[in-house]
C-alpha cells in the first residue's frame, strides 16, 4: 500500500461520491412527482439504443485492425451472435455460443 | 384477520419469488463476466498490496466497474482525492444518460428507488431499460432482482480474486468477452423496434467518429456529446 489506511478509505468514499454523483444527479433534476420536460421523456425513450450502441463500440475500443490480430476474433464472434440471435432469438445461447466461439479463436487460432 | 394477513404474506413471497425467477436467467451473462472481471479486480488489488478487505470494500461501496480499475492508479500515487473526484465523475459520465432512460421505469418504487440508482451499472442498465416484464410479473422486484444480482455477482468476484487469488483452473482468455457480448445482443434485441434503429445506429457512428478524433482513453464523453446534439436535432425534426 502506498497510501495510509485513512487515505486509501477517503479515496474509495471519493470516488463513491463521484459515481454516485452521476448516478442520482438526473433522479434528483427531475423528481418523481413532478411534470418531466417533453424533450427529457424523448431522450427517456431514445438513449438506450444509442447507448447500447455506445457500449458496444466501447468494449471492442481497444480492438486494433492495424496490428496483432486485426480484429479477426472480434469480427467473427460478432457475426457468430447475430446468425445465433436469427436463427433461435435465444439471448443466453446467444451470448454462450458466440463467447465460446470468441475463446476458442483467440486461445487456439489467433495466439 | 389473521387469515387474510397471511394470505396476503403468502402472494407477496410468490411475487417475489416469480420476479426472481425471471430475472435470474437474464443475468447470467453478468454473472459470468462479472465474477472473471471481479477477481481480475482483487487479483490485481492483491498484487499492489491492497488485501480483500479493501479491494471488497471498494467494489461494495464505489461498485464502478471500469473506474475501480482506474482507481488502482490513484491508490498507488501521491494522495489526490479532488482528482479522484474529478476523474470518478469523469469515467462514470455516461451513468447521467442511463438515469435519464429510467426515469419512468423507476418511477412508484418506494424506498427501493434509491438502491436501485446506487447500483445502475452498464449491465444493469442494459438489461433494465430492455423489454419490460410481462405484467403478471411484479415489476419493483423484477428490477431489485437483477440490480441486487449483479451488485452481488461483482462483489464476490472481488471477494474471490482477492481471497484466493485465481481460483478457476481453466484458461478464461476471452471469457470476459461474455459482457461485450450481452451488450451486442441486447443491441440487437433493440433493434427489433423499427423506432430504436436510428438512435442505435446514431450511438454507434457517434462513438466510431469520437474513438478516431479523440482516442480511446477519451472517446465516452465526446460520444456522449454528440449522440445528445443528433438525438435533439432529430427530436426536433419530429416534433414539428
Amino acid at each position: 500500500m502506498y497510501l495510509t489506511a485513512i487515505q486509501t478509505l477517503i479515496i474509495i468514499i471519493v470516488i463513491a461520491i463521484g459515481t454516485m454523483i452521476t448516478r442520482f444527479t438526473p433522479f434528483i433534476l427531475f423528481p418523481e412527482g413532478k411534470e418531466k420536460p417533453k424533450y427529457i421523456l424523448y431522450l427517456g425513450k431514445v438513449l438506450p439504443p444509442a447507448m447500447m450502441g455506445l457500449l458496444v463500440v466501447y468494449c471492442l475500443k481497444s480492438v486494433s485492425i492495424l496490428s496483432s490480430t486485426h480484429g479477426v476474433p472480434e469480427i467473427f464472434a460478432i457475426l457468430s451472435i447475430i446468425l445465433l440471435h436469427k436463427w433461435k432469438n435465444n439471448v443466453l445461447l446467444s451470448i454462450g455460443g458466440s463467447t465460446l466461439i470468441y475463446m476458442m479463436l483467440v486461445q487456439h487460432i489467433f495466439q | 384477520m389473521i387469515e387474510i394477513d397471511y394470505e396476503k404474506e403468502k402472494t407477496n413471497y410468490e411475487d417475489k419469488k416469480k420476479a426472481f425467477l425471471y430475472a435470474f436467467p437474464k443475468t447470467i451473462p453478468v454473472l459470468t463476466g462479472f465474477l472473471v472481471l471481479g477477481m481480475a479486480y482483487g487479483v490485481l488489488m492483491q498484487s499492489k498490496g491492497y488485501g480483500v478487505l479493501w479491494s471488497v470494500l471498494m467494489s461494495a461501496v464505489a461498485f464502478c466497474g471500469s473506474m475501480q480499475f482506474v482507481a488502482i492508479t490513484l491508490l498507488t500515487t501521491a494522495f489526490n482525492p479532488l482528482q479522484a473526484l474529478f476523474l470518478s465523475i469523469m469515467v462514470n459520465a455516461r451513468h447521467l444518460f442511463y438515469g435519464i432512460s429510467m426515469l419512468e421505469k423507476y418511477k412508484g418504487l418506494g424506498r427501493a428507488r434509491m438502491f436501485l440508482i446506487y447500483v445502475l451499472c452498464d449491465e444493469t442498465f442494459s438489461i433494465a431499460s430492455s423489454d419490460a416484464p410481462p405484467s403478471d410479473v411484479n415489476h419493483k422486484y423484477y428490477y431489485l432482482s437483477i440490480s441486487a444480482l449483479d451488485y452481488f455477482y461483482w462483489v464476490l468476484g472481488t471477494f474471490l480474486g482477492g481471497l484466493a487469488g485465481n481460483v478457476v483452473n481453466f484458461n478464461t482468455k476471452g471469457l470476459d468477452f461474455v459482457l461485450t457480448a450481452l451488450f451486442v445482443v441486447l443491441f440487437l434485441e433493440q433493434w427489433k423496434k423499427r423506432e430504436n434503429r436510428a438512435s442505435g445506429v446514431i450511438g454507434i457512428i457517434a462513438t466510431i467518429i469520437s474513438l478516431f478524433l479523440f482516442g480511446k482513453n477519451n472517446l465516452v464523453i465526446p460520444s456522449m456529446i454528440l449522440i445528445l446534439i443528433i438525438l435533439m436535432l432529430r427530436g426536433k425534426k419530429e416534433c414539428i
